[in-house]
């Protein structure tokens, strides 16, 4: 990809910014309108209600017309704020859950940056999104801001640790941290998942798949806990804090948190399917491979990864309409006296297993 | 440890069972009205905006002494003879030129007792329930079919019949007494009733 810019253009750095600019305008803000409205219509359809229906057929127009709305509004800001800060925290949000993308492959023929460390990249980049969060709400001089700011901030931190050590887990099965790499090994059919054991045979491949499964739900917890999802949504907490950390926010720097939080769940729901469920490979073979179509397979692969992660994010859709909030002390015990101890169980068997 | 091997099962089990719940209701058809396009329908009695039907008012003030909050205001006029406003689809006659009905919607609370004495039954409660307004003044509905000019009308022919009576009074007890001056003058006893009114 950046190559063919690279030649189309002829200018290093213009072919670099548009090489990264094209997934993020071409399929992640028109990903997160969808998701919006997904989940409205989603929530809607499990509690027996019918969401938007105005705006177009079946209401599909309603999040595109909730952004215009969001784009001619005025950015109010409180007199007292901190005004740096503030203007800067949706951006830092923002910034910090659409740079995970860049190293993120979606296909073989855009790969992402692919680089050696793009496991520890992603992590590291979408932490950034605490700091974000932490300046939002103590510049906003708002109590409900700041309390939620706190929360979030130790609990993201908090689930950082068993996230951290099932990564650690994958990143010793398969010897990479290159993210293009690990999909790599996780070629041809659905048996050579993560998954299922990986690249493994013989016995260690089924002694891995419970590991495996149970490394998976580990992961899915404690990130679904890491984008401030319900039920990990104390942070937020409508019915407590008014809106959490971005109570003080209007018009488009309110658009960019919430831009950011569905951005970040996509993140994640690839950042699982990478590790787990082979990437951009098809459980089932190519139908460019047997009809011999060179060029269909990368699309293939592009949809393949795609209804992969938007499964992920729809899964995470359906736990937040079932699940209330946790409380603060049930949080903590969930990450620290339970997640985090599985995950090391799993870190020192799957370590034993690698051995045999 | 036996117990926290149970708590890690229960929570996931309980998870699983409440995600099947969802999963069910994500096909249950919606209860959802689509309220503005779709108007739900209202029960058989329902009591919502009054509604007066002029054509059968007799201005008999019923309704305005049932209501509990005041929130009818009758003021009629009597009617000539030459004048009359008609019958009610009912057949009964009316005797009175209804100037003014006014009720004031915001302050009605849909009790319906002002529905039960009507005569006529000409005031009832409708199954509009749609009636809010930018100006609360707008909330005073008039019934009354009369316009000002109208009102005068009526004010001047019934003062004017009034005025007429009295003359025709004063005229009759004149030639009453006159009569009788002359009958007394004939020195006749027996008094004939003249004229009837």
């Amino acid at each position: 990809m950046y190559e063919l810019l690279q030649n189309i253009i002829g200018n290093d750095i213009v072919a670099f910014f548009t090489a990264a600019a094209i997934p993020l305008f071409l399929f992640i803000l028109p990903y997160v309108l969808i998701a919006v409205l997904t989940e409205r219509k989603v929530s809607a359809h499990m509690q027996d209600r019918l969401g938007p229906m105005i705006t177009g057929y079946h209401g599909i127009f309603q999040t595109v017309a909730d952004i215009l709305k969001l784009i001619q509004k005025e950015n109010i800001r409180a007199s007292i704020t901190d005004k740096i800060l503030f203007n800067i925290a949706p951006y830092l949000v923002f910034i910090g859950s659409f740079a995970a993308f860049a190293a993120i492959p979606f296909s073989s023929w855009f790969a992402g940056s692919s680089a050696d460390i793009g496991l520890f990249y992603f992590l590291a980049i979408s932490s950034l999104v605490v700091a974000g969060i932490l300046m939002g709400g103590w510049s906003s001089n708002n109590k409900y801001s700041l309390i939620g700011a706190m929360r979030s901030v130790s609990q993201i931190i908090s689930y950082e640790i068993p996230t951290a050590i099932v990564v650690l887990t994958m990143v010793m099965l398969s010897g990479s941290l290159n993210l293009d790499t690990i999909t790599n090994q996780q070629t041809a059919f659905f048996w050579n998942w993560n998954i299922f054991g990986g690249a493994a045979t013989g016995i260690a491949k089924f002694l891995l798949i419970p590991l495996m499964f149970g490394a998976f739900i580990i992961i899915y917890i404690s990130t679904l806990a890491e984008v401030n999802r319900t039920p990990f949504d104390i942070p937020e907490a409508e019915s407590e804090l008014v809106s959490g950390f971005f109570t003080e926010y209007s018009g488009m720097k309110f658009a960019m948190f919430f831009l950011a939080e569905y951005a970040n769940m996509l993140a994640v729901s690839f950042l699982i399917t990478i590790l787990f469920f082979g990437g951009y490979h098809s459980p089932i073979g190519y139908l460019g491979n047997s009809l011999g179509i060179e060029w269909m397979i990368p699309i293939e692969q592009f949809l393949w990864f795609t209804t992969k992660g938007i499964t992920f994010v729809l899964v995470q859709m359906w736990l937040r309409w079932t699940l209330p909030r946790l409380r603060v002390d049930q949080l903590m015990t969930v990450c620290w006296k339970y997640l985090i101890p599985y995950s090391v169980a799993i870190l020192l068997l799957v370590g034993l297993i690698t051995l045999i | 440890m036996k117990q926290y091997f149970k708590n890690t099962f229960d929570a996931l089990w309980t998870v699983a069972v409440g995600m099947k719940i969802t999963f069910k209701h994500l096909f249950v058809p919606s209860v959802t009205i689509q309220y503005p396009s779709v108007k739900p329908v209202m029960p058989e009695r329902a009591r919502n905006r009054l509604f007066v039907n002029m054509d059968d008012c007799i201005g008999c003030d019923q309704c305005a002494r049932a209501c509990p909050v005041n929130c009818i205001k009758i003021e009629t006029i009597k009617a000539t003879p030459d004048d009359s406003p008609g019958q009610t689809s009912q057949g009964k006659k009316k005797a009175l030129w209804v100037t003014k009905f006014d009720i004031d919607i915001a302050k009605c609370c849909f009790c319906s007792l002002c529905v039960y004495p009507c005569p006529t039954e000409c005031i009832e409660m409708t199954k509009v329930y749609e009636f809010s307004e930018f100006e609360r003044n707008d909330l005073i509905y008039n019934f009354a079919t009369l316009n000002n000019a109208d009102i005068q009308d009526k004010q001047q022919k019934y003062e004017q019949f009034m005025a007429q009576k009295e003359a025709k009074k004063l005229a009759d007890a004149k030639a009453k007494a006159e009569k009788a001056k002359l009958e007394a003058a004939k020195k006749e006893n027996d008094k004939p009733e003249s004229k009837s009114e």
